[in-house]
């Protein structure tokens, strides 16, 4: 908890006296990687941000996108990793709680939330059960409280987890244009700290999460209230309503330090504040203890002398405490006061911002072998190794965990958890869809493929339901920036997602960094995360239900690209070979068509090729319908590949489309016109799920068994283990 | 005719409710905060979903003595209407309008899903437009939403029909697969599915008909006609 000596040197030249013990303290919580972005922040800059739809704001802690009818949708991003490996219950719900107020900070109502979660190898470690039950738990009981849909999310189970968590949430919000807050403040202006007490927990929790996981430090984790979030919302929403709000942050990592200073510096204004008048859980808490707890449910708002006795009203209605704590100035420094003595004064616009880093970066040994490997050997009975894949944690359905999630409050969940993305109906007649994607397999393998294919996977997914993506959100999670090798792996990354972002005119509206995930255990892999938005003017594409007789058609090659997947990891623990790559040009192309064909209404269902390949994609398709298919191997467009490669290769830009007999030949004309190679590989029919290579049977499993290991294969793990 | 939708601190389908009454079955309504009278012409009242305070204690018992609720009572003694969904079942049932209790369901996780219920009694005001056995593909979502009731109880419902709605298989470990009762007079049911999330098709992914007509039944009840 201090900073480093090039930081104390600069610190001291930029305020020209040696800063006082408290000072420091609220420097360090503000410089530390977490809140200050110093490693990444350089790196950041190259993600496009600008597009038609994208409105931007000082001090947005959430990205704003036009939906159209004087509408917008909001999305913010944030992981709560270090608290959820130590504390899981709490530090999941305090996750979802922290994300939820940057979405109401831009003054939108939070509609949904995504989470992303990993942990350690889940079928062998107790402990990874342990946390990904309580994670589970946590996400619930928070989201659940405050009335808020959990409508997707992704799963991933890695050794590289092991005795640690990944736990992202997504946030998405929606209001009127006119409503977002303006952000503006002038001198007098009152600031008032709004919802639960200050208290002791957290204190230092942006330092804690900006270190190597070593010891387990609970008192750094934030502890949960979500009835109290669950008023905070309604106070600030009715405020909202009610003008009484000229500018608002929410308090997370750094607390009131790093609200302070960030809201000054972006408003170009100063802030006094007198930290007696903190309304304060525990008696005799220090100066520095209160500007860096990181308690929970807390708003800072921004407001004027006509309006605060409104504001107030409004808090005691909800019976949600509130302080005045203090004025905003002409000048731009924060001034700290305890009972009128000043007791720490600096320039807010120096606190904000972090001295930059440049780390330096060098590609890691390891890739330069990792794609060289031998082959395992075909599998003698293929039928068994696809039950396994199906059984597999990262690809058996995830029912136990959505059901337990809240996703129909709100009712606008159109498309629900288990499809491909899901779909939230907007006021305004039209549908956003949303999907978050992250594969760390691939992204070790090679850090740029693998984040492309994230990147790609997740616009799959949302074109799956109809619509045009029209934002993202990324979430790049790494070990240690000090490791040069490390290091390069975020750059690629970053440089990787803007080259697909800026080739699909996609905008990057928000994200967020999160290094120093490692446990004695060592480094995770590269787990960036993607989230994609996308939007729906007419109607979406509801899957519907599968007959006897439909055709499904494949779009896409498939080719050798089986380094990460989830078979050569799964079935033969085996790490390396080629990742997956991305051909942009042909990705868009086939993209655009299954647009036109779904806006053709002639889409029964369409489903991105992903996790576990071709033979866990139909399967799926089979599973879901209690129907059999027969797919026809012989047909799948593909570079000259064994049949276990054909059945689980993770090519990306893969789609499979269910379609009416009937609609066959429209459909054929269209993929043909539009130059997508694609083929007919199979038929649904019967009770089976057979792959076929000309006349012999290469798998055949029955949809009842694979169903069954399928359902039941995580929740069983969890419940009896 | 008018409905009032209580709001506790903490209901969080609120909104839901007064979106279905008012846009999806023209019927004016209005939410009413829970330190706030009870408007005079009011027709029917509605008690929605969510975690009030935070489902502390237990589910709804704190919501039960806040002080709307005696004009609840007052109004539910004088015949009205009064439908309590999920979290408003509970503080039905805490407040002594309905009986028995609410517990955690058997898999001790909250849950969230599609189901089938049956009607059983479709003499109440809420229910009027049904057939007797009707089903209704209906969403629940609920960590306390096993009914239970000791044997003297549940005889009594049966003989007095205040069973109104039962799973069509079993979901929580309920008595009697129990989903909705009323009372002794009929005019105050409560159920743990959420019919507000099931009555437009566009959210519902089976059929949205049978729901709906709860809030026909309701229309129908009020004298309002379509």
């Amino acid at each position: 908890m201090s900073l480093t000596p090039q930081e104390s040197e600069y610190l001291e030249k930029k305020i020209g006296r040696k800063p006082n013990p408290l000072e420091l303290q609220i420097v360090a919580a503000e410089w530390s990687e977490h809140c200050s972005y110093k490693s990444s922040k350089k790196h950041l800059r190259i993600l496009p941000k600008e597009g038609k739809r994208v409105i931007s704001g000082p001090g947005y802690d959430s990205g704003v996108l036009d939906v159209g009818d004087g509408y917008v949708v909001t999305v913010h991003i944030e992981s709560h990793n270090h608290p959820s490996a130590v504390e899981p219950y709490g530090g999941a719900a305090t996750g979802v709680g922290g994300v939820i107020r940057d979405i109401l900070s831009a003054g939108t109502r939070p509609i949904a939330l995504l989470d992303g979660l990993r942990f350690g190898n889940i079928e062998k470690d107790h402990h990874a059960q342990w946390l990904f039950k309580n994670a589970v738990r946590g996400i619930a009981d928070y989201g659940n409280c405050l009335g808020i849909p959990t409508i997707g999310g992704e799963i991933e189970f890695d050794k590289c987890f092991t005795n640690y968590a990944l736990v992202d949430v997504a946030s998405i919000g929606f209001g009127k244009k006119e409503n977002l807050i303006r952000n503006k403040a002038e001198k007098g202006d009152y600031v008032v700290l709004i919802g639960g007490s200050t208290g002791r927990d957290g204190v230092g929790g942006s330092q804690f999460a900006s270190d190597k996981l070593e010891s387990e430090n609970r008192s750094a984790v934030q502890i949960p209230d979500p009835f109290i979030e669950k008023l905070v919302i309604e106070v600030i929403l009715e405020a909202r309503n009610q003008k009484c709000i000229k500018a608002m942050k929410d308090l997370g990592g750094g607390g009131l330090s790093c609200a302070i200073s960030e809201t000054a510096d972006a408003l170009g204004v100063g802030i006094e504040l007198d930290i007696s008048l903190v309304h304060k859980r525990e008696q005799s808490m220090s100066p520095s203890e209160i500007m860096i707890s990181e308690s929970q449910e807390r708003m800072l708002v921004i407001t004027d002398l006509k309006k605060l006795d409104t504001l107030k009203k409004i808090c005691n209605k909800f019976r949600v405490p509130y302080s005045v704590i203090g004025r905003v100035k002409s000048d731009t420094l924060m001034e700290v006061k305890l009972d009128k003595n000043t007791v720490a004064k600096l320039p807010s616009q120096v606190v904000a911002n972090a001295p930059l880093l440049d780390r330096p970066s060098s590609k890691p040994k390891y890739l330069i072998t990792i794609e060289k490997i031998k082959k395992p050997k075909v599998p003698q009975n293929l039928s068994q190794t696809l039950l396994r894949m199906l059984s597999n944690p990262n690809i058996a359905s995830k029912e136990w965990v959505y059901t337990q999630y809240d996703h129909e409050v709100g009712i606008r969940t159109v498309v629900k958890p288990g499809n491909d993305g899901a779909v939230l109906r907007l006021d305004n007649g039209k549908f956003l869809a949303a999907k978050i994607d992250g594969n760390s397999k691939h992204c070790y393998v090679n850090p740029r493929d693998g984040v492309i294919g994230c990147f790609d996977e997740a616009c799959r997914n949302v074109v799956c339901t109809g619509a045009k993506p029209i934002g993202m959100v990324d979430h790049l999670q790494f070990g240690n920036p000090e490791d040069p090798e490390i290091f390069w792996t975020f750059k690629e990354s970053v440089q990787a997602i803007t080259d697909y972002a800026k080739y699909f005119e996609i905008p990057c509206v928000g994200g967020k960094v999160s290094l120093y995930n490692e446990s004695d255990e060592g480094s995770i892999k590269p787990t960036p995360l993607i989230g994609v938005l996308g939007l729906i003017d007419k109607k979406p594409l509801v899957p519907q239900k599968i007959e006897e007789g439909d055709m499904l058609v494949m779009l896409g090659v498939t080719k050798d690209e089986l380094g990460g997947s989830e078979y050569y990891e799964y079935i033969h623990e085996l790490v390396g070979g080629k990742c997956p790559a991305v051909d942009m040009k042909s990705s868009k192309t086939t993209q655009d068509s299954v647009l036109e064909l779904i806006q053709h209404d002639i889409v029964k269902v369409a489903h991105d090729c992903s996790k576990g390949g071709l033979a866990v994609a139909v399967s799926k398709l089979c599973m879901m319908n209690k129907l059999g298919c027969i797919v026809s191997l012989e047909k799948v467009p593909s570079e000259k590949l064994s049949s276990d490669e054909l059945l689980f290769s993770e090519s990306h830009s893969r789609f499979l489309l269910v379609i009416k007999h009937q609609d066959e030949k429209k459909t054929l004309t269209i993929l043909k016109k539009n130059g997508i190679t694609h083929a007919r590989i199979g038929k649904f029919s019967g009770k089976d799920i057979i792959f076929k290579e000309k006349s012999s049977v290469l798998a055949r499993v029955r949809v009842d068994k694979a169903q069954e290991k399928w359902l039941n294969s995580l929740g069983g793990l969890v419940t009896h283990g | 005719m008018k409905v009032a939708i209580i709001v506790f601190p903490g209901s969080n389908c609120d909104r839901d409710m007064h979106h279905v009454l008012t846009d999806v079955f023209h019927l004016e309504s209005q939410l009413v905060w829970h330190t706030d009278e009870l408007p005079k012409n009011v027709d029917a009242i509605v008690l929605p979903g969510g975690f009030s305070y935070g489902d502390r204690l237990r589910a709804g018992v704190i919501a039960a003595h806040s002080p709307v609720i005696k004009d609840v009572k007052k109004m539910a003694e004088k015949g009205m209407p009064v439908l309590g969904v999920c979290n408003g079942f509970q503080i039905l049932v805490e407040s002594g309008l309905l009986p028995g209790a609410l517990l955690r369901n058997t898999s001790l996780n909250f849950m969230c899903k599609w189901t089938e219920i049956i009607v059983k009694n479709n003499k109440t005001p809420f229910t009027n437009k049904l057939k007797l056995n009707q089903r209704i593909p209906i969403a629940i979502a609920n960590g306390e939403g096993r009914y239970y009731a000791d044997a003297k109880t549940l005889a009594m419902l049966k003989k007095n029909n205040q069973i109104v709605f039962t799973y069509a298989s079993e979901v929580n470990g309920a008595s009697l697969d129990i989903a909705g009762i009323c009372n002794k007079e009929g005019n105050v049911v409560g159920m743990m599915p959420h019919p507000e999330r099931s009555a437009e098709q566009i959210i519902n992914p089976n059929n949205s008909k049978p729901a709906s007509l709860i809030f026909e039944s309701l229309l129908s009840t009020l004298g309002v006609t379509a």
